[in-house]
């Protein structure tokens, strides 16, 4: 089989997402299941990279890989945790998680099966998409431009800040 | 803006060169994977080199700033042999395991530590037509990198299962996390100037006049700030209380030895390279060599100089700022390190580029 170097990256990239994010459900520590929900992250980036789309990678990195897994590691460590997470199962609840991992697996197995698979997405030639024209459509009102998006999520953000605020406090 | 005085040290062509020829002999996506193994492998000596000149340079210059001589035996008469001579000697000694510690993660922090140290380094512009990683929103890269080493740092103190380098963790990670506010905003302030985030194109957009005096009063504020963020995100002192010796015995890395340790204490000392690099980039024009509006013989013999002499030798005078304020300067306690960024820095940051947007909008910069 001939496969192209973008190609060789894609399976790379993919499988590390993979074995990441079985290994992130499977282990028993709380930080070791923060550290490969990163690789998980860096994958997603590395493919947002593949596909030129550079400025959503930087964004995964600064906001995922940078911001809430780094969060997600401070609240570990500044709160008592139980070093080894291997609770008790009850049944109820092992039914429900395999019916929630196979109704998953089926949408995700119909939605591979309806279109084609990936390996005719991967772009034989990187296109990186200008910074520019990401910046007009995020701020822009015509179709498939984002203004109210934008506009909500920064509303949402300055809510929760005014909610950190009043929490942190002191009476 | 493709002038003919920029093509003198353009590489351009000899990289260009060695694509073709690479792709004659072999198909072009096995000859990539060899340039960018090459180029990987050219990235980590330099990154090895720098380091070793730059802690030759800290003993030197912190010797001067306290009256004394510093490494004057191995080597000659300068001390040149005494920092490769220490760079063996931490290749051979022996890296220790902890019991009851989390392996994994103990062994995995000082690589990532060093991954966004590696990752930001290769961002820089080191000469016309010599960027190694170069996409159209470069400086964002750069910012997203480096907040990667924030974990490894935070993983670091948490592994090692000792209280020294937890709290060491927690302090500087609380640190890094505050003084990223401050670089994102000066650094969002230059791009406002150079109307791109594409650190080639910062770099090209600077040849009639550095960023600091085509933004004249926002520009300087900004670097003045950026220095003191980027000294802290260095951490370095006075910001250096992760490793406050007298409380922490040396924060976050007490617990490791050998090469391990060597990850930590070479990224710490490429950041500050990188953090001067950055600095050189957005405000004194990368390697772009000075230019006065009007002295034309002045502008051609500048020209002659290569660039990477301009951008090593730009840098190089940054570092040497950051050193002279960290053996200044004593060391602060947290709390004054949480309190002069959140407010003082940022709400100052702000209004520089409050600022500087206002001047870019009303065409008050050259």
């Amino acid at each position: 089989m001939n496969i192209t170097l973008l190609e060789a990256v894609f399976y790379v990239l993919s499988a590390i997402i993979a074995v990441c994010a079985v290994l992130t459900v499977t282990t028993g520590k709380i930080l070791r299941s923060a550290t490969y929900l990163l690789f998980v992250l860096f994958g997603t980036a590395g493919i947002y990279f593949l596909l030129g789309y550079t400025f959503l990678g930087a964004v995964q990195l600064m906001v995922y890989a940078g911001g809430i897994v780094v969060l997600y590691v401070f609240s570990i460590l500044l709160t008592r945790s139980d070093k080894d997470m291997r609770y008790k199962i009850g049944k109820a609840k092992l039914v429900s998680a395999l019916l929630t991992c196979g109704v998953g697996a089926a949408l995700v197995i119909f939605l591979i099966c309806t279109n084609t698979f990936a390996w005719t997405e991967i772009p034989q030639d990187i296109i990186e998409l200008p910074a520019h024209k990401i910046g007009m459509d995020l701020i822009g009102t015509g179709k498939y431009q984002y203004i109210l998006p934008f506009e909500v999520v920064s509303v949402l953000l300055l809510a929760c800040m005014i909610g950190g605020i009043l929490i942190a406090r002191k009476h | 803006m493709k002038q003919a005085f920029l093509n003198y040290y353009d590489i351009t062509p000899v990289t260009t060169w060695i694509h073709e020829t690479l792709c004659s002999v072999m198909p072009e996506g096995l000859a990539i994977f060899l340039e960018s193994l090459a180029v990987g492998v050219i990235v980590l000596l330099m990154y090895a080199i720098l380091a070793i000149i730059l802690i030759y340079m800290e003993r030197k210059v912190c010797a001067a700033f306290q009256c004394r001589i510093g490494p004057n035996r191995v080597g000659g008469k300068g001390g040149l042999l005494q920092v490769p001579a220490d760079v063996i000697k931490i290749l051979t000694k022996e890296i220790i395991h902890l019991k009851r510690a989390d392996q994994l993660l103990y062994a995995l922090a000082p690589f990532l530590v060093i991954l966004a140290s590696i990752l930001t380094f290769s961002c820089l512009p080191w000469n016309n037509g010599a960027e190694i990683l170069h996409m159209n929103i470069g400086i964002l890269f750069v910012l997203a990198a480096s907040s990667i080493g924030i974990l490894g740092i935070l993983l670091a103190g948490w592994s090692s299962n000792s209280k020294y380098t937890m709290i060491g963790a927690v302090r500087s990670g609380a640190m890094l996390i505050s003084y990223e506010l401050s670089i994102g905003i000066t650094v969002l302030t230059m791009v406002m100037l150079s109307g791109t985030m594409d650190i080639q194109q910062i770099v090209y957009n600077q040849a009639d006049g550095w960023n600091i005096f085509k933004g004249h009063i926002p520009a300087i504020l900004a670097f003045v700030i950026y220095l003191i963020a980027g000294n802290a995100e260095a951490n370095r002192g006075p910001f250096d209380l992760a490793e406050a010796e007298q409380e922490l015995t040396a924060g976050y890395h007490t617990e490791y030895s050998g090469i391990h340790f060597g990850f930590f204490y070479l990224a710490e000392y490429l950041n500050l390279f990188i953090t001067s690099g950055i600095a050189a980039t957005l405000f004194l024009g990368g390697w772009m060599p000075l230019h006065i509006p009007g002295l034309d013989g002045f502008n051609a013999v500048m020209d002659y100089i290569p660039g990477i002499v301009w951008f090593l030798g730009k840098t190089f005078f940054v570092v040497f700022l950051l050193m002279w304020i960290k053996w200044t300067f004593p060391r602060l306690r947290i709390d004054q390190v949480l309190t002069l960024e959140w407010k003082y820095l940022m709400p100052l940051s702000l209004i520089v580029l409050v600022i500087m947007t206002a001047c870019v909008v009303f065409g008050l910069v050259f």
